[in-house]
C-alpha cells in the first residue's frame, strides 16, 4: 500500500469540522500516494470529500476544524504536524494550487504577470531584477499563452477564462514546485477550452516533472489524462487503481456506477445506469458500508450492512473497500 | 411526422450602451430549422453561440429582432396575448438553474399548480390529484407536496421543474441544460426520466447542452451553432461520428473520450471565439478555422444540404463524409 518514492502520501487523514451539531467527521481515514510526475485524478460525488482532501493538504481549513491521527508525507516532513510558519514555504511554492475560478486567484487590478512575478518573489526576496519577469514569461509560455510579453502587462478582465485559467497554472507552476493540485480546473470551461488548459497540465507535468493531483467529477477527464485514479465516497477511498483497470475491472461497486450513468457508456436511446438514492449525511452513516443503500452489485450480502469495509488489498493486489474486492465489479451494458 | 414548429432566419440582437456610445451583439443572426411531433432536436454549441438565447427566444423570453416563429401552421413571431397564451400551454421552458428557478417561498404544490391556476385547470379535488400525479411520474413521492424547495437535492428539484413544465400537458419542451448543474449519477436519473416522458407522452424536446455525450443519447437531430449562427445539422449519431464542418470537428474531438482505450484525434483549436458585437466577415469560424482561404474571408457560407438532405453544412470546405473522427469504440 505505501510507495516507494512517493511525493505526496496521505495516511488515514481524518478531519472534523464543526456544525452547530457538534463535530462531523467528513474525511475518514483517506489514505492514498502520489509519484513524481504522475497525473492521480480523484473522483466522486459532491460532497464526497474531494475538495476538503486537497485543502487538508494544504492545510486551508475552515476555523476549529480537527484534524487528527494524520500523517501528510511530503518531501520528507509531515505536513499534518507542521507549523503554520513552515507550511508558507510549501504552499504556493513546493505545492501549487489551481482553483476552479480563476477569479478566486487573480486580482482584477493588477496586471496577470506582476500577479506572477509577485508569487515568484515571495517566495526568492533575493532574486535580482528580472529574474522573476523571465521565469513568468517563461510559464506563460509553457502554458500556451501566445504573445506572453505583451498579454503578461494586461489586466485579468482582458483575458478570457481559459486564458486567466492558464495564468493561474502559470502561477503555481512558477516556483518549480513538486506538485500542484488542481480542484476542477476545468468545470466552468467549455470543451475546446477545456482541452487546452488539460493540454497546459499536461505538459507541466512532461517538461517541468511536476505531479498533478486532478481532483475532478468528470470520468471523461480522467481517461484522457490521468495514470490513476482515486475514488472518493462520502468521505472515504473506496478505490485506488490504474485509469485501465478502473475502466475495465474496476473492484468497487460504486466506480462502476460512477462509469455506467455516464450516457458515453451507453448506445443512443439506452435507459442509462442511474445511481439510486442519494449520498449519505456525514452526520448520518449507515453502518456497514456506507454505499450499501445504494448499490446494485450482484455480490451485495448481509456482511455489507454488518460490517465496514476498509480500503485493502485484494488477492490479486488491488485496493478497494469493498467486502468482495476479489470480484470485478465491471458490469458492461 | 408532422411539423410541430418552425422557426426561419431568427434574429436576436441585443444593444448594449456604455459611455462610449451603443454596440449591437449579433446574439442570434439568422437561424432556421423545424421540430417534428415527437422529434428530440438538440443544440450545442460553446458559451456565446446563441444557444439559449435561441431556446429563450422560442418561448417569448427574449424578444425576436426579425425573422418569423410558427407553431403548427401559426405565426407567434409576436403573439398577442391570446395567442401567448394558446401557445404556453403548448411549449413549455425548463431551465438550467433548479435553485433559481423555483419560488423558495412556494410549496412544491404551489409551484406545480400556478400554470394549472393560470389557466383555469385547477379543480378544487383535482388540482391536488393532479399534482400528485405530476410528482410521481417524475419520480417523487406524491406526499412532498407541502414542501419547500430547499428541502429537496439538485436533482429532485430539477424534476420539480419538469413537473412544473408537464402540467400542462405541453407538446413541446425547450430545456436549457437541463442536467448541466447535476452530478453523473443524479444526470443519469433526469435524462432517464426525460427518455421515458418522451416515449409515454409523445413530447418533443428542444434540448439545449454543451455536453455532447448528453446529446448525442436523447436526441435524434443535432443542429451546431458558433457565433449565432447554425453551421451544421442532421442526425445525432451522423453528426457526431463524421462531423462535416472543421467546427464540429473540433468540439467532437475536444470532447473527453468514454474510456481510456478510446484514442482520438485531437484537433487543436487556436484563438478565441470572436466577438458577437464584431464577427468576422465570410464565415465566423474562419479566425480558428485551419483550411480557411481567402474564399472564407469574403464570401459568408450558407447552411447547404449534403447528400441526401438529411444533412446540412455550412462551409465552404467541408471535410470528408465518411471518414470516422472517432476510431476505436468503447472495448469495455
Amino acid at each position: 500500500m505505501t510507495m516507494t518514492g512517493a511525493v505526496l502520501s496521505l495516511r488515514d487523514v481524518k478531519l472534523d469540522l464543526k456544525t452547530p451539531e457538534g463535530y462531523v467527521r467528513i474525511l475518514h481515514d483517506v489514505s492514498f500516494d502520489v509519484a513524481p510526475g504522475e497525473i492521480v485524478g480523484v473522483v466522486g460525488e459532491s460532497g464526497s470529500g474531494k475538495s476538503m482532501t486537497a485543502l487538508t493538504v494544504l492545510q486551508l481549513l475552515p476555523p476549529k476544524a480537527r484534524l487528527t491521527a494524520a500523517q501528510i508525507g511530503f518531501d520528507g516532513v509531515d505536513l499534518a504536524t507542521m507549523p503554520p510558519r513552515g507550511l508558507r514555504g510549501i504552499r504556493g511554492k513546493k505545492i501549487g494550487m489551481v482553483f476552479q475560478d480563476p477569479m478566486t486567484t487573480l486580482d482584477p487590478v493588477m496586471q496577470v504577470g506582476k500577479q506572477i512575478d509577485e508569487a515568484y518573489r515571495i517566495h526568492h526576496p533575493r532574486a535580482p531584477r528580472g529574474e522573476a519577469r523571465a521565469k513568468t514569461l517563461q510559464m506563460l509560455r509553457l502554458v500556451g499563452v501566445p504573445d506572453a510579453e505583451n498579454r503578461a502587462k494586461q489586466y485579468p478582465h482582458q483575458w478570457s477564462g481559459g486564458m486567466r485559467q492558464r495564468a493561474v497554472i502559470a502561477m503555481a507552476l512558477v516556483n518549480d514546485p513538486r506538485v500542484i493540485i488542481a480542484d476542477e480546473p476545468t468545470t466552468a470551461l467549455d470543451a475546446t477550452i477545456q482541452a487546452q488548459v488539460l493540454d497546459a497540465l499536461i505538459r507541466a507535468r512532461d517538461e517541468l516533472g511536476v505531479a498533478v493531483v486532478l481532483i475532478t467529477h468528470d470520468l471523461g477527464i480522467i481517461a484522457q489524462v490521468a495514470s490513476r485514479v482515486v475514488v472518493m465516497y462520502a468521505g472515504r477511498v473506496v478505490e485506488v487503481a490504474s485509469t485501465r483497470e478502473i475502466f475495465a475491472d474496476s473492484r468497487h461497486p460504486y466506480s462502476n456506477a460512477l462509469i455506467e450513468s455516464r450516457p458515453g457508456a451507453h448506445r443512443r436511446g439506452e435507459p442509462l445506469t442511474a445511481i439510486p438514492g442519494r449520498p449519505p449525511l456525514m452526520a448520518d452513516l449507515p453502518p456497514g458500508c456506507p454505499f450499501a443503500p445504494r448499490c446494485a452489485s450482484p455480490f451485495k450480502s448481509e456482511l455489507c450492512t454488518a460490517e465496514r469495509p476498509a480500503l485493502e488489498l485484494s488477492d490479486d493486489g488491488r485496493l478497494s473497500a469493498c467486502h468482495y474486492r476479489n470480484e470485478s465489479q465491471r458490469m458492461s451494458a | 411526422m408532422s411539423e410541430l414548429l418552425s422557426v426561419e432566419d431568427l434574429t436576436v440582437h441585443f444593444t448594449s450602451r456604455n459611455f462610449r456610445g451603443k454596440r449591437t451583439i449579433y446574439a442570434v443572426d439568422g437561424v432556421s430549422f423545424a421540430v417534428g411531433e415527437n422529434e428530440a432536436v438538440g443544440i450545442i454549441g460553446e458559451s456565446g453561440c446563441g444557444k439559449t438565447t435561441t431556446g429563450r427566444a422560442i418561448v417569448h423570453l427574449e424578444d425576436p429582432t426579425s425573422g418569423r416563429i410558427a407553431y403548427r401552421g401559426r405565426d407567434v413571431t409576436h403573439p398577442d396575448a391570446a395567442a401567448r397564451r394558446a401557445f404556453n400551454e403548448n411549449v413549455q421552458f425548463v431551465f438550467q438553474d433548479p435553485m433559481s428557478s423555483l419560488n423558495p417561498r412556494m410549496t412544491i404544490e404551489q409551484i406545480i399548480a400556478e400554470p394549472l391556476r393560470a389557466f383555469g385547470r385547477w379543480g378544487r379535488k383535482t388540482g391536488p390529484e393532479r399534482v400528485g400525479d405530476l410528482l410521481e411520474k417524475v419520480g417523487l413521492p406524491r406526499e412532498h407536496r407541502d414542501r419547500y424547495p430547499h428541502e429537496f437535492s439538485g436533482g429532485q428539484r430539477q424534476r420539480i421543474g419538469i413537473a412544473r413544465a408537464l402540467a400542462l400537458s405541453p407538446e413541446l419542451l425547450v430545456l436549457d441544460e437541463p442536467v448541466s448543474a447535476l452530478d453523473v449519477s443524479v444526470q443519469a436519473q433526469v435524462l432517464n426520466l426525460l427518455m421515458d416522458l418522451r416515449a409515454e407522452q409523445s413530447l418533443a424536446y428542444i434540448m439545449i447542452s454543451h455536453d455532447l455525450d448528453v446529446i448525442r443519447h436523447v436526441t435524434d437531430r443535432i443542429l451546431v451553432m458558433y457565433l449565432g449562427v447554425i453551421v451544421e445539422s442532421g442526425p445525432a449519431d451522423e453528426i457526431l461520428d463524421t462531423p462535416v464542418h472543421p467546427y464540429t470537428a473540433a468540439l467532437v474531438s475536444a470532447t473527453p473520450p468514454s474510456s481510456p482505450d478510446e484514442s482520438r484525434e485531437r484537433i487543436r483549436l487556436h484563438g478565441e471565439l470572436p466577438s458577437a458585437a464584431n464577427p468576422p466577415s465570410g464565415c465566423r469560424f474562419r479566425t480558428r478555422c485551419w483550411r480557411a482561404d481567402e474564399k472564407c474571408v469574403n464570401e459568408v457560407p450558407q447552411l447547404a444540404p449534403l447528400g441526401d438532405g438529411s444533412r446540412r453544412a455550412a462551409c465552404h470546405h467541408p471535410l470528408n463524409i465518411g471518414m470516422p473522427l472517432v476510431r476505436a469504440e468503447a472495448t469495455v
